[in-house]
């Protein structure tokens, strides 16, 4: 076994370089479209620019005749083959939802839906046949707005009879889990009232999305840019009729997903499909524009809510009514991701009571579904924005309202109103040193005699105090949430007779360096050099088992499987060692990679049993020659990240511009394997949270356009317009894994957002602005500061959504019967709205 | 079809293309260049930036014939006998990548602009840097790779020309 010479006394914890870099950086690169096969073909999509249309007729006769073109498809041509693209998640028993093909058949439901697919002898034929295909619809009344389209009018699927797919409630009273929201409204002496828009949002991974498929072999191979093959491979044989075990997925270099990729796709179904059909290779990818157009969405939520609590500031309830856009289709995840929201409203807070009710409803515009985050930046924006408006009726420092409300680091564990078990946490260590990090006081200092000297550049300081519920997750809760799959992650472990270790892994990487962590892992555990550990990954056929990546699961779900299987390693190599070194077993102990007999310089390495056992020669009988293992981790808790943000923007009030001036984050994530991988999850998730509070958002025209179908339109944010971050860590571990991680891959993004768009709104709220929704534009900061109420106030967002209600002192009863809209009349009458 | 002379990672190379070719697919199609990638089709995102004759351009917006002549130079012609080159290296040390595929856009990028201005400041390098878009990394270590790229190695960024 070799050991080199500058190995840290420890991988985890030490800032490995990747062992990924070296490809990536040479451009060594096995993306998706690089494939080429001999004699593969390539498709392009031919897509409807109707948002909702019956296809009365197609004539593809030109398209077929233009020169390169192999054939040419319809959803008709493809008929039961191409199947109803699943669904893993039906939230309730009478979810409602429409099938799905891959290619519309007689009608389509929204601008950008695949009406054909040409096959063609090069990429550049396949697109010059696409202006060819001659189509004709008659077009059906679009529904754009969830709002309306949960009320009922046009429908985006009239065979359904509804716009709702489905409601689905939570209430702390009915689970046993709190109190009952309604009696805290009534009894409420502060009322907060808010509604909330979260925009719709690209993932915009850099890599389009990519398939290729090879139907010549015994097994047909797919390779896809996705984050999930196993999945991918599972639902593909289910959606399309194909045994299983006659279908390879592989997920080779993979440029980014952030939920983008975690998807059965229309393109993935037809490559399959038409492959096997013409006996060819095939590959499709798409363009930047398709991507933008068709690649699932995020967000798009419109949140209505309601705190009540005491003159004190002490929270008593919390109801949240929330729509939810589904988009013209369910994908495989898409009901399901409001729901991953509805345990964290109540955040890092000691509510007594609570209730979460949602619709999902369907539009005519694509689907949306896992984003960065999913569901969870939605809870955190909506309860952080909120918790700063109960400050300011309160009269005190946003730190000091959720000091007053969160749970204190001795209440842990602590056993939520949402009915979640929070392990760890220290919310105080992370705020305290986020506050000495950012100057806190300095900057309120700084704002204050900007406000006094009317300066025309305002500032303003916005707080983040977030938590998440990640590493997804165990399977008996996701049973319980009726999705179709487990949670568990699995890993085996081969040792090489050279002593070298090969680990498969069941996470699907791409990006996060799960090839560096792994072997981190691997090394310290086995007492292997950290060079010596190859991570093997994103191949079904080397990698059987798996439920890949997302939701921060990796590390907590997948790392923990890939612990559980060194430690098999051990304990199946531990009577051999014995065997060999004629000792007793229980007289061993396995440290540094070696077994020594306790008390006796007698020892044997790891690496050399690996070839004792190769050969096989000396082996205690009845034990079989190998010490290869594999483990399914099935975690029994979420763990709970958590961090303190601190954000500071410069407010031009003359232009409405908005500069980020300073950004502190304390992000506590249990333990942790590689300290600069998880700087860059960090930085990399702030700016995704960052850009929803401030550039991205995804444009429907009333027509059901897409009119952010380019990066010209979908400001995805450049170096130029961000800041230096500054990052620290506190380290509360994990309970519930013996490794004390928590995850990251999803907290800057969920923690950034509510910190921004807070900052924003306290810069202008002496001026009388209230909110802003997002994305806080230039256009509609300034809006906002020309459109003030007749009291001086601005909502700043397309229509107005608050209010405020402070009990009259002199009569706590007076508001016994107030909820929803009467709470708000009550507040005007008593001069309290605002 | 037109007949173009190009060298490539110093590989002179004479093909027939059609006109319309951009010259990102023909390094990707024709000459096998699949390090340079493309990730949009409206020049906003760089990824697929090489240097003709030493200076980058985004290959997705050169057609094939304009660099008839002409000398590219892309991700893959960086590393000399197995030694990266010290932007290269810089992405390394200082964790300038996760999902990688921006970077050979990125490294491209970043080579030019050092040459431009070998000792730019983080603000300069952010404004070099506007024309190519990452998901991953939030731009903050890839600015202090190109940062202490400028610190390392100003010699051998500096003499970046066809041949680097």
């Amino acid at each position: 076994m070799t050991v080199t010479e500058e190995r840290p006394v420890t991988e985890v914890g030490s800032p490995r370089r990747r062992k990924e870099d070296g490809r990536l950086v040479t451009g060594r690169t096995r993306w998706t479209d690089n494939i080429s096969l001999p004699g593969m073909l390539h498709l392009a999509m031919v897509r409807s620019p109707m948002a909702h249309a019956t296809i009365t007729s197609i004539d593809v006769e030109a398209a077929k005749s233009s020169p390169g073109v192999v054939a040419v498809f319809t959803g008709a041509d493809l008929g039961d083959e191409q199947g109803s693209l699943p669904c893993a998640w039906p939230i309730t028993a009478d979810q409602k939802a429409p099938p799905h093909p891959s290619i519309a058949v007689d009608t389509v439901n929204f601008a950008g839906e695949i009406v054909a697919c040409i096959v063609a002898r090069s990429a550049v034929a396949a697109k010059d046949a696409v202006e060819l295909v001659d189509l004709e619809y008659d077009e059906l009344p679009v529904v754009v707005e969830m709002a309306a389209a949960a009320e009922g009018g046009n429908l985006t699927h009239p065979d359904l009879g509804t716009n709702v797919s489905a409601t689905w409630v939570f209430d702390s009273a009915e689970a046993g889990t709190g109190g009952n929201v309604e009696d805290a409204i009534r009894d409420a002496e502060v009322l907060v009232e808010r509604t909330f828009r979260q925009q719709r949002l690209i993932p915009a991974f850099m890599e389009p999305r990519s398939v290729v498929c090879d139907p010549t072999g015994e097994q047909t191979t797919l390779w896809s840019a996705t984050q999930i093959p196993h999945i991918l491979k599972l639902m593909l044989a289910l959606t399309c009729g194909i045994s299983e075990s006659k279908l390879r997925v592989i997920a080779p270099d993979v440029g980014g997903g952030f939920g983008g990729k975690l998807q059965v796709t229309p393109e993935e179904v037809i490559t399959l499909v038409v492959s096997r059909r013409l006996g060819k290779p095939c590959k499709y990818t798409e363009t930047r524009s398709e991507s933008l157009l068709a690649g699932h969405h995020g967000r798009d939520q419109i949140q209505t809510l309601t705190l009540s609590a005491t003159r004190d500031g002490i929270v008593t309830g919390l109801k949240v009514d929330l729509l939810a856009d589904m988009g013209a289709y369910l994908g495989l995840v898409t009901p399901g991701v409001p729901i991953l929201g509805a345990f964290m409203y109540n955040a890092i807070y000691k509510f007594p009571a609570y209730r979460f009710e949602c619709r999902n409803i369907f539009t005519n515009k694509n689907w949306t579904d896992a984003y960065r985050g999913a569901g969870r930046p939605e809870a955190t924006f909506a309860i952080e924005r909120l918790m700063d408006e109960l400050a300011v009726e309160i009269g005190v420092d946003p730190l000091e309202i959720r000091e007053r409300n969160w749970i204190k680091h001795e209440e842990f564990p602590f056993s939520t109103v949402a009915g979640l078990e929070y392990d760890t946490g220290n919310y105080e260590a992370a705020t305290a040193r986020a506050k000495e990090l950012f100057g806190y006081d300095a900057l309120r200092a700084e704002q204050r005699e900007r406000r006094e000297s009317g300066d025309p550049v305002q500032l303003g300081i916005g707080v983040s105090t977030f938590t998440e519920m990640c590493g997804l997750a165990p399977s008996r809760v996701l049973g319980a949430l009726s999705y179709g799959a487990g949670g568990w992650e699995h890993a085996s472990i081969r040792m090489l007779p050279s002593g070298k270790v090969e680990v498969i892994t069941g996470s699907s990487g791409h990006g996060q360096g799960h090839e560096t962590a792994w072997s981190q892992i691997v090394a310290d555990r086995l007492g292997v050099a950290f060079d010596d550990v190859e991570v093997l990954h994103g191949d079904t056929q080397i990698s059987a088992r798996g439920l890949d990546t997302y939701g921060s699961r990796s590390l907590t779900v997948g790392g923990m499987a890939v612990v559980a299987a060194a430690d098999k390693v051990i304990e199946k190599a531990r009577p051999i060692a014995a065997h060999l070194l004629e000792a007793n077993a229980d007289d061993l102990e396995f440290t540094g990679g070696k077994f020594n007999v306790r008390g006796t310089d007698s020892s044997i390495g790891i690496g050399d049993l690996a070839l004792a056992v190769f050969a096989a020669h000396n082996m205690p009988d009845g034990v079989e020659p190998s010490l290869d293992a594999e483990a399914t981790f099935d975690p029994e808790n979420f763990s709970f990240p958590h961090g303190t943000h601190l954000c500071a923007v410069e407010v031009d009030t003359e232009t409405g511009e908005t500069k980020i001036r300073s950004y502190v984050c304390v992000d506590d994530i249990g333990k942790v394997v590689n300290p600069l991988i998880v700087e860059g999850q960090v930085h990399g998730g702030l700016v995704q949270g960052i850009a929803q509070a401030l550039w991205e958002e995804a444009v429907y025209d009333d027509s059901g356009t897409l009119v952010t179908g380019s990066f010209v339109d979908y400001l995805v944010p450049s170096a130029a317009d961000l800041p230096h971050f500054t990052t620290d860590r506190t380290e509360s571990p994990s309970s519930t894994n013996a490794l004390g991680v928590k995850g990251v891959g999803e907290a800057g993004t969920i923690a950034s957002t509510p910190a921004v768009v807070n900052a924003v709104v306290d810069a202008l709220r002496h001026l009388g602005v209230r909110d802003i929704e997002m994305p806080c534009s230039p256009h509609r900061v300034w809006s906002a500061l020309q459109h003030l109420d007749g009291d001086g106030s601005s909502s700043g967002a397309d229509t107005p959504t608050e209010k405020t209600y402070v009990a009259d002192d002199a009569d706590p009863s007076h508001n016994a019967q107030l909820s929803g809209e009467d709470a708000g009349r009550a507040a005007a009458d008593h001069g309290g709205l605002g | 079809m037109a007949q173009i002379s190009i060298k490539v990672d110093g590989v002179e190379y004479a093909d027939a293309v059609e006109p319309r070719t951009l010259l990102v697919h023909y390094l990707r199609d024709q000459v096998g260049k699949t390090g340079t990638v493309v990730g949009c089709d409206t020049s906003n995102c760089g990824s697929c930036t090489v240097h003709l004759d030493g200076t980058s351009v985004k290959s997705c917006t050169v057609l094939a014939v304009q660099a008839d002549g002409h000398e590219v130079t892309t991700i893959e012609g960086l590393a000399k006998d197995g030694e990266l080159h010290p932007m290269q290296q810089a992405f390394h040390e200082n964790h300038a990548l996760q999902c990688g595929f921006c970077t050979p856009g990125m490294v491209m990028q970043s080579i030019d602009l050092l040459r431009d201005n070998p000792s730019p400041t983080e603000e300069e390098v952010r404004h070099g840097l506007e024309g190519n878009l990452c998901r991953c990394t939030g731009y903050q270590n890839i600015v202090k790779a190109v940062l202490a790229a400028a610190e390392s190695a100003p010699v051998r960024i500096g003499t970046a020309g066809g041949t680097l």
